[in-house]
């Protein structure tokens, strides 16, 4: 297991060198991305999310007396909700590296084979994430409702453990197949 | 006079209606910024006895933000759910339709000054309207109280009502065949719904009462025993197997899947049986409230 630290937007070269069990830092632009954000962005081509690093989160914030936004809580959300969406989006806007909790299908696996990898956050670790966000670009498609929108934060040394890397392994899919295995074993 | 103790709050004197607002609303930031201390012991626990270091790692994050939204006071998660409020009330003292006002607009205040995520949308009007929480009234002749419980949506979406029997997973009439869909549930889930997670069932005659009475058990303390023998044990022997699945917190693999299992057993109907599985996130949000 290597601790990486990657600087956004990854070239594919580095994201091929993360495997499966690797504590990534990244740092740089991410951009959230949640239900309704999904479906839009298959039927638009939103530029900001070209090449970017996606983060499935919906955060909590408040607002600071100059107007600017305070990131309170933010933590990962369910990824495997845009399970559905995600090889088109892959695809559409060169995703190399998506961030979220629980992670992906079989589906999303193989579209990033050979090019992405899937990272898994810490569900409800929400004000230690917060620490790691240093900055907020910008809010787009606010209209979605606020923890809908689409949110391009700045993020520093944001820690993460590869899931899914671009060889197709997946530990998710391991924990998963030895925990059906289990069941069976209590029940012979 | 508003008291707080852990994540117990007592309220004393004769208070007026903005008194019990401010008191709900401090119910309220009581919830989302402390865990309550036999989740933190849970989940100490759990790390002390995780071999797996990935498993470790994730519980100590886990432990590390609890203790930076103590300190911050910050919402331990961004996810502050649909407030599930469970009032007992004595009718000589409370009214009901006023409660329910009261508990609204201090949901309102609190969605603004604690905050919560404003998660109530709505899909007539196409926009978020703040927050709407669910109240649960019962009269009593025992002291009032409102209990609020916060969980997430991650961990509600992996909650799941069964009906017995099903073929599917082999589980027939019985104890053991109830067994079969809690445990079900659990391996559905994965890691999706944020464990270790503590677990809320119940069997019943019908649909709506199993998973209204599965929820229910996350007001319990994960360390409280449960009265009834059989079930006591039941209880025990389902949470030794879910932790023999290896799914670990966050899904990561380990021995520390689940925290606490309540269960609770009603009527059933020559026809109906039902089986709710409630599945509650590590971040436990709840508190009591005693009133005068």
């Amino acid at each position: 297991m290597a601790v990486l630290h990657i600087t956004t937007p990854p070239t594919a070269a580095v994201i091929k060198r993360v495997r499966a069990g690797d504590e990534v830092y990244f740092s740089g632009r991410v951009m959230t991305a949640r239900d309704k954000a999904h479906r839009w962005l298959l039927k638009h081509d939103f530029k900001p999310l070209h090449n970017a690093v996606l983060y499935h989160c919906g955060p909590m914030y408040e607002y600071n007396q100059d107007g600017s936004i305070n990131i309170l809580a933010a933590g990962p959300t369910t990824s495997a909700r845009f399970n559905h969406y995600t090889p088109q989006l892959i695809k559409q806007y060169n995703i190399r590296a998506i961030m979220g909790k629980g992670g992906m299908d079989q589906g999303v696996r193989t579209a990033l084979k050979g090019i992405g990898i899937y990272c898994a956050a810490i569900g409800g670790a929400a004000v230690y994430y917060a620490h790691c966000i240093t900055k907020v670009h910008k809010v787009y498609k606010q209209e979605f409702g606020m923890t809908d929108a689409i949110w391009e934060l700045e993020v520093k040394d944001f820690p993460v453990f590869c899931m899914m890397d671009s060889k197709g392994k997946s530990l998710f899919a391991e924990v998963e197949r030895k925990s059906r295995h289990n069941r069976k074993q209590l029940y012979a | 006079m508003l008291k707080t103790h852990g994540n117990i709050l007592t309220l004393t004197g004769q208070p007026k209606r903005h008194d019990l607002i401010s008191a709900i609303v401090e119910m309220y930031r009581v919830a989302v910024t402390h865990l309550p201390t036999d989740v933190v012991t849970g989940l100490k626990t759990g790390l002390k006895k995780e071999t797996n270091p990935r498993a470790k790692h994730v519980l100590k994050t886990m432990l590390q933000n609890i203790d930076m939204a103590d300190c911050e006071t910050k919402p331990l998660c961004q996810d502050t759910g649909i407030p599930l409020v469970y009032v007992k009330y004595q009718s000589k003292k409370y009214k009901q339709l006023e409660l329910k006002k009261i508990i609204k607009d201090a949901t309102t205040v609190a969605t603004k000054e604690v905050p919560l995520r404003a998660n109530a949308y709505d899909l007539i009007q196409g926009k978020v309207i703040g927050n709407y929480p669910v109240i649960y009234f019962k009269e009593t002749e025992d002291q009032s109280q409102i209990q609020l419980l916060l969980k997430g949506g991650g961990s509600e979406n992996v909650s799941r009502v069964y009906q017995l029997p099903d073929r599917s997973i082999g589980a027939d009439r019985d104890f053991d065949g109830i067994e079969k869909c809690i445990l079900d549930a659990v391996i559905k889930a994965q890691g999706r719904g944020c464990p270790p997670y503590i677990i809320g069932a119940a069997v019943c005659g019908n649909m709506e009462e199993a998973s209204y009475r599965a929820k229910n058990r996350h007001l319990l303390s994960i360390n409280q025993h449960n009265p009834i023998p059989k079930l006591a044990a039941f209880e025990k022997r389902i949470l030794k197997k879910i932790n023999a699945l290896d799914i670990g917190p966050m899904g990561v693999g380990g021995k520390t899947t689940a925290l606490g299992m309540k269960f609770t057993a009603r009527y059933v109907h020559p026809a109906s049986w039902f089986v709710g599985v409630s599945i509650g996130c590590w971040s436990m949000r709840r508190t009591t409230l005693h009133l005068p």
